[in-house]
């Protein structure tokens, strides 16, 4: 697909990305924030095997007969990344939970109003 | 075998001991092994540092795949000295480690403890050797990762919020970083940082590589707390375990800036960083403003954990405004800063782990009359304190004074007197704990305490030494410091 | 076709993305999370990403919502509303996205095989991998042998987590018979637990030879054998699972991994190459390629499989706290 509308996947990506951001920034609730942080996160990921598509490619994976691969060298930069992401998702709902335990609350307000009270 | 592949083992070593530390568990071995591979990771980094003087700029190809094609690490001038000071101050942490860590960790904690300080150590590490954008995008994530959960690790509650908070940041600056590095890969298809060096000024008058561009140095500055996106740093710093905040204070903002330098001189190149995309003015503007307001609010605060986080967030400044600059006087200015700074903040921050030891506080009002109780502790902070006001004889004022003749030789005076400003701030808050520890009645219902056990004092007592060397002779920092920031400007040979 | 797929899911994954922002019910928002996740591996097949999509599909639709839906259960459901009016994130959402919009402006076209990014290193591994590496999936070529080192950071940073999640919740095993009997009754989940558990591990099994020739690897493998055993716990109790592996075995397995990863790149020192260069490690470098790749998959596996159950067994074996706000 040629001219502009060759990008209206980078802009839907575009879209999503800010859709994960704007709900980090803006929600107080602590677990949807790591949800945020997690579709933000996700898709990035989006972008980057959307770049890495090559029209009328199969799978890298060398095969007799075809001679046109999507670039492998994303895919892998990706697969390194959910990693990081599931790591980050796991520490921030440990942290979530022990949070909860001592503040009895999952809110940013809330916390905010207790941690000035002390 | 040891010499050819140093660069590789400086990063490797503390990488394989963090699980044998975990292994290790509560027993005092994993403190000695923490402690045994920091000062092997020191060691390594003296020699890494006397072979790239003597042989130059250090590449190696891992897995022997030569880049662009595997990951290379590559280390020049600038990069051995942060290697240099990140192996030191983890030596000196880990040495004063074990009395703190007992006294503010649980037991069953500690193992946990030295393997996540390993990982963080390995990933500051691993940044600043790294000559590949995206290996350095997967280290930053170890360091940052493990220095969540270190700070963590504080004794109160509001560590855990502090750390969250520094998660929920430091995740949107990786992300950042993340899509920046995206953009350059489309744009050029390398990632290895001396490849794109070459191939960006084919593409770098496109709108992608301007956005790439800006995401990368947003990201960074998130991560080296650049005003105003330092929101993370006070509390992280003032809730984090004593030997956390020394530690996380004097290395993990620092690898930040290095960071930044990388992308502006060796990636993206001096030209397009400053004058395509004006980069200096606008990091000019932010470091100034960092440099009045941190060290203005760090006066108002009683907390003197939360007054040194503030201080660092004005002495970033300071940095970035030798950076700013773009010359060779400048960037060099930045990294003696730099260096002297991570001495001066490692020492201050364990002098409070000292006093949170013995009084269980580190609030201004219990300081009180402390001075003749902990003469010894009082007196790291009083030179270290010197130091960060920029008095002479100390490094500090080696700092101010390579920083104020960059800035007059491009002819902005004006700067210089806001610099002065700031140390006359700095003058204040440190005025306000030496008022109370020295010339304040002790308040009568306080307990007696002790000084601080030696093994606490002597590391402190190491960075103050260096410290004052520094600013008795610093003609080893500066020119280390000076063949760095002319490789980064390209007027050395790299 | 192609497209239009393309099309379908891309505007399936905004709906739930919108969706997410407006669910209050964190447990609607998990469920939500999970679909999200599964829409982008479907997304990242028809992008010719399989090993993309396996691995999203096992670690953003399976174990991370499991975790959302342990830490939900030990926290709070509802969401209650922000006290400030969002008008600043909206501001900086929409400056950003403007931001990325400009830049996309002068970016390759979808799909391009003239892009820059497919032209420079990545015809070279696609060219190399047969005859240097001697396997068919470049992906884990690339992975696991050009750039392996960022696979050695890739498993420091699960072991990161798995050390931190340590730290922060703990790790009590619990005691028999302890366990709610509530579930003695679901005769058909125990059932088919007992039947599929020898399975699932098979499957790893499968998924870690068969990296080299098709989707999958070490670390796919390992979430799958880690999946194993958290449906065991779901169908027969925490106890009882945590019988077949006792925890100090999942320390010393988390540790291993990163260790085995690591001694074959000091060893492949020690016989005078590069750290991580396989090729010294047999006599044919193409054979050193196979052994080393295999060893560190192996490695891969062992860690991700116990640090993944270190975090679940960390979330699901905390009590909840007591008392509701």
């Amino acid at each position: 697909m040629q001219g502009p509308l060759g990008l209206y996947n980078y802009w839907i990506v575009i879209v999503l990305m800010m859709t994960g951001f704007y709900i980090v920034i803006a929600r107080p609730n602590l677990i949807k924030k790591i949800v945020g942080l997690f579709v933000f996160q996700t898709s990035v990921f989006i972008f980057f095997i959307t770049m890495a598509k090559v029209e009328d490619g199969t799978a890298p994976i060398i095969q007799e007969g075809v001679n046109l691969y999507s670039n492998p060298l994303p895919h892998v930069l990706i697969l390194t990344a959910i990693v990081v992401s599931l790591a980050t998702t796991a520490l921030g709902l440990a942290l979530v939970v022990r949070i909860r335990e001592s503040y009895g609350t999952i809110n940013e307000d809330d916390i905010h109003v207790q941690d000035e009270a002390s | 075998m040891l010499t050819e592949n140093l660069v590789a083992l400086q990063v490797v070593v503390p990488l394989i001991f963090a699980p044998v530390c975990l292994l290790l568990g509560k027993s005092r071995h994993a403190w000695a092994c923490a402690l045994t591979v920091s000062w092997l990771a020191l060691g390594i980094a003296t020699l890494l540092v006397t072979r790239v003087a003597t042989i130059g700029t250090q590449s190696y190809a891992i897995g022997a795949w030569a880049a662009p094609i595997g990951i290379e690490y590559r280390v020049d001038m600038a990069g051995a000295l942060i290697i240099f000071i990140i192996a030191a101050i983890g030596a000196m942490v880990m040495s004063y480690a074990r009395r703190s860590i007992e006294h503010e960790i649980a037991a069953e904690n500690s193992g946990y403890f030295y393997a996540c300080y390993l990982l963080c150590l390995t990933g500051l590490l691993g940044i600043a050797a790294t000559g590949d954008a995206f290996n350095m995008f997967v280290f930053l994530e170890i360091s940052s990762l493990s220095s969540y959960v270190l700070i963590s690790l504080g004794t109160t509650r509001r560590a855990l919020t502090a750390a969250f908070q520094y998660l929920v940041m430091g995740t949107i600056g990786a992300t950042f970083i993340l899509i920046g590095v995206g953009m350059l890969y489309m744009m050029t298809g390398t990632l290895n940082m001396m490849d794109l060096a070459q191939r960006l000024p084919g593409v770098d008058d496109t709108r992608t590589i301007r956005v790439a561009f800006a995401f990368v140095t947003i990201g960074v500055s998130i991560k080296l707390a650049l005003f105003p996106l330092h929101l993370w740093l006070p509390n992280a710093y003032t809730f984090a375990p004593s030997v956390v905040s020394a530690f996380v204070a004097a290395t993990a903002t620092k690898v930040g800036i290095y960071v930044l330098l990388r992308f502006f001189f060796t990636v993206f190149g001096i030209h397009f960083s400053f004058v395509a995309m004006h980069v200096g003015e606008i990091l000019m503007v932010l470091a100034v403003v960092a440099m009045l307001v941190a060290s203005l609010v760090a006066i108002f605060q009683d907390n003197i954990k939360r007054m040194l986080a503030y201080s660092s967030v004005a002495q970033i400044g300071y940095m970035i405004l030798g950076i700013s600059l773009a010359t060779s006087a400048g960037v060099t200015a930045g990294m003696i800063h730099l260096f002297n700074h991570a001495l001066i903040k490692c020492a201050l921050f364990l002098c409070m782990g000292n006093i949170f030891l013995r009084l269980g506080s580190v609030e201004l009002h219990d300081l009180r009359g402390l001075a003749q109780q902990m003469p010894w502790t009082m007196a790291v902070f009083v030179i270290g304190g010197l130091s960060l006001i920029g008095v002479p004889l100390t490094s500090g004022f080696i700092s101010k004074w390579y920083l104020v003749s960059a800035v007059l030789d491009a002819g902005l005076w004006p700067l210089a007197v806001l610099i002065l400003l700031a140390s006359l701030f700095a003058l204040i808050y440190i005025g306000r704990v030496v008022e109370a520890a020295y010339f304040s009645k002790p308040d009568p219902t306080a307990k007696k305490v002790r000084e601080a056990p030696a093994s606490m004092l002597i590391p402190a007592w190491l960075l103050i030494g260096a410290n004052l060397y520094i600013g008795v002779d610093a003609s080893l920092l500066a020119g280390i410091a000076r063949q760095g920031a002319d490789i980064l400007i390209g007027a050395g040979v790299p | 076709m192609e497209h239009l797929i393309n099309i379908v899911l891309l505007g399936l994954l905004m709906l739930a993305g919108f969706a997410i922002v407006r669910t209050k019910s964190l447990l609607a928002v998990a469920m939500l999370t999970s679909i999200y996740s599964l829409l982008s591996a479907s997304l990242f097949v028809v992008l010719d990403a399989v090993d993309v999509a396996l691995t999203e599909a096992a670690i953003g639709a399976g174990i991370s919502t499991i975790l959302m839906l342990a830490a939900i259960a030990l926290t709070s459901d509802e969401e209650k509303a922000p006290r400030h009016t969002p008008l600043l994130p909206l501001f900086v959402v929409i400056a950003t996205g403007a931001a990325l919009i400009y830049g996309t402006l002068d970016m390759p076209r979808f799909g391009d095989p003239a892009a820059p990014a497919h032209r420079h290193v990545a015809p070279t591994y696609l060219q190399d991998t047969p005859t240097a590496i001697g396997i068919p999936n470049v992906v884990t070529s690339v992975l696991a042998s050009y750039r392996s080192y960022d696979t050695l950071g890739e498993v420091t940073v699960i072991f990161t987590a798995g050390t931190g999640v340590l730290a922060l919740l703990g790790f009590r095993p619990r005691r028999r018979n302890t366990e709610d009997t509530g579930r003695k009754k679901l005769v058909i989940l125990r059932v088919v637990a007992k039947l599929f558990f020898p399975l699932i591990l098979l499957f790893a099994l499968y998924v870690l030879f068969h990296g080299d020739y098709g989707p999958g690897g070490g670390f796919q493998a390992g979430v799958i054998f880690a999946t194993g055993f958290i449906l065991y716990a779901l169908a027969f109790g925490l106890s009882n699972s945590q019988q077949l592996i006792p925890h100090q075995l999942l320390y010393v397995m988390a540790a291993a991994g990163v260790l085995i990863y690591g001694l074959v790149g000091i060893a492949s020192m020690l016989l005078g190459g590069k750290f991580l260069e396989y090729q010294v490690l047999a006599n044919d470098p193409v054979t050193g390629q196979h052994v080393g790749i295999l060893l560190i998959e192996t490695g891969v596996a062992i860690t991700v499989a116990a640090v993944v159950l270190i975090i679940y067994y960390g979330f699901v074996s905390r009590r909840p706290a007591p008392g509701d706000i």
